[in-house]
């Protein structure tokens, strides 16, 4: 395909009255957009707000209800992610769309057309990624990947094919700070070559830093096109959500911690599937009174750590994990919870609650064990009235928004059920509670009012521990942060010592005072 | 004829209608689709097979009318659980039931007939090799289909773009699909070539193995072709494997029975089941490779979002 450099400013894309709707909501709604040859071009917006919508229409996997596209001044109709290809659009998605069981030449070449050898695809592959700084081996198995690894696999596939824009949606919500810079230093590169790039993010100060334009949705509507650098990340962040947002406020740990509530001492575990982490030898203690975040890039071993702690995996020995000191490794999940730890996994529906079930259900299904006699009624009858009122405390104090009185979990929008869940845990009064990724697609006001609330659990004298990949919300709610990288935990770091870059070397793999070798390596 | 050259000419045309049907039902499986439905689709085969070859007197003409009864048979199960999208378990399930019923009702009138075999392959001078001359150039020319039909389907999954692209589709239909990748179009094709296939192993059946049309004559073949590609993990060599093991126990034990070693004949009948389970679990041990190769979108349904 011919690439044109055209002039910086002349349209590429022009979008007018693109609209579609979902069954009653409308997901976008009459969105203009214009992108310019050799720009980057930010997409903001929160969860929800209408961006992957918007793109996936873009790029032909879903089809608008009404508007137009054009493409270099021409009406098209993109009736397929083939032919957005042939015009010349590429994707690299967020949630990513390669196949595990393949290799990442065999990846690539799934998406070139023709019968290309796959040796000969390999090659490309492996001398295009090198020069934009994105090295891979063609000849592993994606599975095996780590995520940043498997983005640069997405990332070669789209140029390959010579796109002029290039749609990234999320891309560095599953990096390290450090592998985010290597990303940015490619994309002003392809800038500079006068491609086109559709970023989508709801990091502020990156694409301050990148973009040259930005477009802000709400609600599935256009609310602001601006100049990104002109603004502040407090101004952008008022356009996307429409109002200021509060930060949590944490009020200083107590100076002496109370005694320890959850020990971990030498956990291990073998890989389950071959494509899960082993967990090496993890030590950890939390006080009362404290909230440690885990840092680390997703699929370092944060599920199955979090599996071993909650119960839904037992240990050979009750001593390697302790709750209010006593051993409970063997002990499953009602065990611990009736020792007063709470837990609540990464997935909302499915994991975390049972989708198709009420919320008064759900509230039953994870305290059943823990409030039987407020509960359950003899001979296990299910006590109607107290349930209820426990689920009508719950959505008060959680602020949870919902269509019905007591609707069906997957009935909610996943910051208000993520709200709902948290508060069942909360409501009980644990004094241990173990979080996988608590606001994960959680909007901010949502995520603000979960963040204080761990924040408040903590300082009533219970120990939190919290696993994320949200940098900024770790260093927002914890007192240290210890990171987890290819299944080991580094010794927390007090929260006045970490910086972004400390964690950040940690999350790429380096040991504390090899940072300068790692930076080479990576 | 020699005793050894016998059994093993028993071997292969017990092995070969497995393998047939198994090679098919691995192309579906790998585009991600669970057709239970293999006996129904061979039992209809041999009904088929076993009739055109009667009624116009060539049992070539029967061996294709399996062929293209099965494929149609099979994209009954393709409209309803890749359009209709209705539950791909159910849907073979209630393919294999009304394939033995209708094939039932379609035979009625072929049962005690005598039918007319497809006759085994004779090159002069080569065939009459001893031994091997039988062997390996005097037998039926189906046998020499299957080996075939092994070989390029190996070849065409692991090395042409369109099995790539197969594969793709089974192991990951949401993401072949943002590709841009036909996912319902490739699976119909697969579950139509599968069921082909199906086709061609039942009229084997009834026109080269047993000549006659008897009312549920697959007996259970179609179900261990199945299980063959389970046990296999989805490789094409080791479905064949697989198939052979199963026919020399199968002609062993015959023989076992005839000798009279005072082993009770049900325990025997059930030793080519009991050994090609235990040999393919042996085989399947890496469970790394059984995870690479088993399609992880297997019996899933789709359905893109538009």
């Amino acid at each position: 395909m011919e690439t044109t450099h055209g002039p910086s400013g002349a349209g590429l894309l022009e979008v007018r009255g693109l609209t579609k709707i979902f069954g009653t909501l409308k997901a976008c709604d009459n969105i203009d957009l214009d992108i310019a040859a050799g720009e980057i071009h930010a997409l903001l917006g929160e969860n929800g707000a209408g961006k992957s919508t918007l793109v996936k229409m873009l790029f032909g996997s879903l089809e608008p209800y009404s508007g137009t596209i054009s493409w270099k001044g021409q009406a098209v109709r993109i009736a397929s992610p083939g032919a957005a290809r042939r015009l010349g659009i590429g994707m690299v998605f967020q949630h990513f769309s390669l196949f595990d069981s393949l290799t990442a030449a065999e990846n690539i070449a799934l998406s070139l057309a023709d019968d290309t050898p796959i040796l000969e695809i390999a090659e490309k592959a492996r001398s295009l990624s090198k020069t934009y700084g994105l090295p891979l081996d063609p000849f592993s198995l994606v599975g095996d990947l780590s995520v940043g690894e498997r983005q640069r696999i997405e990332i070669t596939r789209c140029l390959l094919q010579e796109p002029q824009l290039i749609i990234l949606d999320e891309p560095t919500s599953v990096l390290t700070p450090q592998e985010a810079d290597k990303l940015f230093e490619t994309l002003e590169r392809l800038r500079a070559e006068g491609k086109s790039i559709l970023y989508i993010s709801h990091r502020l100060e990156e694409v301050k830093r990148m973009c040259d334009r930005a477009t802000v949705l709400r609600h599935g509507k256009v609310v602001a096109h601006c100049d990104p650098r002109q603004e502040t990340a407090a101004s952008l962040a008022r356009m996307m959500v429409g109002n200021d947002v509060a930060g949590a406020t944490r009020p200083a740990a107590p100076a002496a911690l109370g005694e320890e509530l959850l020990g971990i001492c030498g956990l291990s575990r073998k890989p389950a599937t071959p494509f899960s982490i082993p967990l090496n030898n993890i030590w950890l203690s939390l006080r009362a009174g404290e909230v440690l975040g885990i840092a680390g890039v997703a699929g370092n071993g944060q599920g199955e750590f979090f599996e071993a702690v909650s119960g839904e995996v037992l240990q050979d020995s009750a001593d390697v994990i302790r709750i209010r000191g006593k051993g409970v490794g063997k002990t499953g999940i009602s065990g611990r919870r009736l020792l007063g730890a709470a837990f609540v996994p990464e997935e909302r529906l499915g994991h975390g609650a049972a989708p198709r079930m009420r919320l008064s259900e759900n509230l039953l299904l994870s305290r059943h064990a823990t409030d039987r006699k407020v509960f359950l009624g003899t001979a296990g009858v299910i006590a109607k009235a107290a349930i209820g009122a426990a689920t009508q405390r719950i959505i008060e104090v959680m602020d949870v928004r919902k269509s019905a009185p007591d609707p069906e979990a997957a009935a909610l929008s996943g910051g208000n059920l993520q709200k709902f869940i948290i508060g069942r845990e909360l409501d009980r009064q644990p004094s241990v509670l173990v979080v996988n990724q608590p606001t994960w697609g959680v909007d901010a006001g949502a995520a603000a009012r979960i963040r204080q609330a761990l924040i408040e659990l903590a300082r009533a004298g219970a120990a939190v521990l919290v696993i994320s990949q949200d940098l900024d919300e770790l260093f927002e709610i914890s007192d240290a942060i210890a990171v987890m990288h290819s299944g080991a935990l580094s010794k927390p770091m007090p929260i006045a010592e970490a910086t972004l870059e400390k964690i950040g070397l940690l999350m790429g793999g380096a040991e504390p005072g090899h940072a300068h070798h790692s930076r080479e390596v990576a | 004829m020699g005793v050894i050259e016998a059994i093993l000419l028993t071997i292969a045309t017990a092995a070969t209608p497995l393998l047939i049907a198994a090679i098919g039902e691995l192309v579906v499986e790998r585009s991600g689709v669970l057709n239970l439905g293999v006996e129904g689709m061979m039992i209809m085969g041999a009904v088929t097979g076993f009739g055109v070859a009667l009624l116009t007197g060539s049992p070539w003409l029967g061996m294709l009318g399996g062929i293209v009864v099965g494929a149609l048979f099979s994209l009954l199960f393709g409209f309803l659980t890749l359009t209709l999208v209705t539950n791909q378990v159910a849907t073979g399930l209630a393919l294999t039931l009304l394939g033995l019923g209708l094939s039932g009702m379609l035979g009625e009138s072929f049962v005690g007939q005598p039918g007319i075999r497809l006759p085994n392959l004779h090159i002069p001078v080569l065939s009459d090799l001893p031994f091997v001359g039988g062997l390996i150039f005097g037998q039926d020319p189906i046998f020499y289909v299957s080996i075939a039909l092994t070989a390029g389907v190996a070849w065409f999954l692991f090395y042409t773009h369109a099995g790539l692209t197969l594969r793709s589709v089974g192991d990951n239909h949401a993401s072949a699909h943002a590709l841009g990748i036909n996912v319902i179009g490739i699976r119909y094709l697969a579950v139509m070539f599968g069921g082909a296939c199906a086709g061609l192993a039942g009229a084997y059946l009834s026109v080269v193995y047993t000549p006659q049309w008897v009312e549920n004559m697959t007996a259970g073949r179609g179900w261990i072709a199945l299980a063959l590609v389970v046990f296999a993990s989805w490789r094409p060599w080791r479905v064949l494997a697989g198939a052979y093991l199963f026919g020399a126990v199968t002609i062993g034990q015959l023989h076992a029975q005839a000798l009279g070693l005072g082993i009770p004949s049900q325990l025997l009948s059930s030793l080519p089941y009991l050994a090609t389970v235990v040999v393919l679990v042996l085989i399947s041990q890496n469970k790394r490779l059984t995870m690479v190769n088993t399609p992880a979108s297997l019996g899933r349904p789709f359905v893109p979002d538009r």
